[in-house]
């Protein structure tokens, strides 16, 4: 028999790792996201099913997948159901370079975060065959508005971590996160506040976060790109944008707030404990600032993020050459 | 010029942002407002505000009449048309009466002809069509119109959302009668003596 490479062992722990990690906090952020949206309202939020209302998002869950899927008629029955599998499977991928901890990363590569952002970019494929495949003009015009947003949103997102990749001169989120220190004021988002705020607001337009929650709207404009999805199909697209925040939180993390370094001890707490406090700003957000308008939207990212996101680049640059 | 201005007004505007911000934060902290209903009820104090079905205000020496003066104006600002009065007619006078205005009239005196009163003899209000506006409230000349507190009202049938407000004005005026009467009566001093009496020849059996 031949031997069976330990990288590609390693490889399949790291995407069953990333898999159950990917579905638990689907769990936790659904409960967070209501918990909060109850608190901001002054209500409780989930409170009946199990203590505090903890069993919640089981029960929505399980009411999920329980749910008939419907495939509209004279849709593209390939297409359809090809888009919500493949908006999920590639964010297994994005977890891979993400450095969780001193050793607690899934593959150590060079362009790991070249690899993130090009995968983050399939999703608006999915979206455009959901649209598309849906036979539904509403699905039609939502995923055109969200490839319109998701393209536009990525050039400053692109922009200001290039920012960091020239300050530390690598693409490898291992190697950038050791480029930092432990102590706050060693972390990168205080060398390039900028890049940190740009970074931040393109992320929610690229995970369609409120306040740029156009491509999806659910109530307001019929729906986006799901609006034909029923049960576990939209199931999909909602645990692929949770894992996204996941994901964009990481990076962030990784980037500018040190990793998984941190005060007195490293560890991959710190790194969780990073990501979540991003998380939370992210739902808190969500539950304060209405939804802009479309092209309000496209104003925001055209006319301020990247021009900034440029000037902070060549200033970069600049500082850096000399 | 106006460029700059208009961009510096944008960048001071983001601060707005912020407050936005802290005004969820605070609110995120403070303490829940909901009640967790079958566990709790809500007490009279929490029902500020509260808007419950119509109801009609009785005039302070007559509760058991409404202070309305059946003027329609409720009638007319509804938008959704849920409310029907019925104005008071005439009363019809007697033979006698009758008899005694053709006899002044003949001698060429000026005839006093009874008036209507000026209040309902019906009023209808359908709960189930009414949206609470409160144009009905703002409109009232006579203020005889608030939103009861009626928070746990209940019903299996729509019909039963058409409500008579008269009947209901007066089952309130004798309700708060009779409870008048029973606090008088609980604390007048022939009864506590009564009271006391009667104890005692428990005690005593
Ligand atoms: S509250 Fe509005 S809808 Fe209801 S009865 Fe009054 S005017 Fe009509
Ligand atoms: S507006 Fe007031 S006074 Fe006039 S009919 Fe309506 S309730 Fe009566």
């Amino acid at each position: 028999m031949a031997q069976i490479p330990v990288e590609l062992v390693k490889l399949l722990i790291a995407l069953v790792a990333i898999a159950a990690f990917v579905g638990l906090n689907g769990l936790v952020l659904v409960y967070l996201e209501r918990k909060v949206a109850g608190f901001v309202q002054r209500r409780p939020g989930p409170y009946e099913v199990g203590p505090q209302g903890l069993l919640q998002p089981l029960a929505d869950a399980v009411k999920l997948i329980g749910k008939q899927l419907f495939t509209p008629s004279g849709s593209d029955k390939l297409l359809f159901w090809m888009a919500p599998i493949l908006s999920f499977m590639p964010v297994l991928l994005l977890f891979l370079p993400i450095p969780f901890g001193p050793v607690a990363t899934g593959m150590e590569m060079d362009l790991g975060l070249l690899l993130i952002l090009a995968f983050a970019g399939l999703n608006v494929l999915a979206i455009c065959l959901a649209g598309w495949g849906s036979n539904n003009k509403w699905g039609i015009l939502g995923a055109a508005r969200a490839v319109a947003q998701s393209v536009a949103y990525e050039i400053p997102l692109l922009l200001s971590v290039l920012a960091i990749a020239f300050m530390t001169g690598s693409l490898n989120l291992t190697t950038v996160v050791e480029g930092q220190g432990g102590w706050p004021w060693q972390w990168n988002v205080f060398l390039q506040p900028l890049a940190f705020i740009i970074y931040f607001i393109s992320a929610l337009g690229e995970t369609n976060r409120a306040p740029f929650d156009l491509p999806e709207a659910e109530s307001e404009l019929t729906a986006g790109f799901h609006t034909e999805y029923s049960g576990m199909g939209f199931g999909m697209f909602f645990l692929a944008e949770y894992a996204n925040m996941i994901v964009v939180c990481s990076v962030a993390a990784a980037l500018f707030l040190g990793g998984w370094q941190g005060p007195f001890f490293d560890g991959a707490w710190w790194f969780l404990a990073k990501v979540y406090t991003l998380l939370l700003v992210m739902i808190w957000l969500r539950w304060t600032y209405p939804r802009v308008r479309f092209d309000q939207l496209l104003n925001i990212n055209w006319k301020w993020l990247m021009p900034l996101a440029l000037l902070n680049l060549f200033i970069t640059a600049f500082v850096m050459k000399l | 010029m106006s460029v700059i201005k208009k961009f510096w007004d944008d960048v001071t505007s983001l601060w707005s942002l912020i407050v936005g911000l802290k005004v969820t934060g605070k609110n995120f902290v403070d303490k829940n407002v909901t009640l967790h209903y079958p566990r709790e009820t809500v007490t009279s104090g929490q029902l500020e505000g509260f808007r419950g079905p119509l109801e009609l205000i009785g005039k302070p020496k007559a509760p058991a009449k409404p202070k309305c003066i059946a003027c329609m104006m409720c009638v007319t600002a509804c938008p959704s048309k849920c409310i029907t009065v019925v104005k008071a007619k005439a009363p019809k006078p007697t033979e006698a009466e009758l008899q005694a205005m053709k006899e002044a009239e003949e001698r060429g005196e000026k005839v006093k002809k009874p008036k209507a009163p000026k209040e309902p003899v019906k009023f209808f209000y359908d709960f189930s069509l009414c949206s609470l506006c409160g144009s009905c409230v703002e409109n009232c000349p006579a203020k005889a119109l608030r939103y009861s507190s009626n928070v746990y009202l209940t019903v299996t049938d729509r019909k039963e959302l058409k409500m008579d407000l008269l009947a209901r004005l007066g089952a309130q005026a004798e309700a708060s009668i009779a409870e008048k009467e029973a606090q008088k009566a609980a604390e007048s001093p022939k009864n506590i003596e009564a009271e006391t009496t009667e104890k005692q020849a428990g005690t005593e059996s």
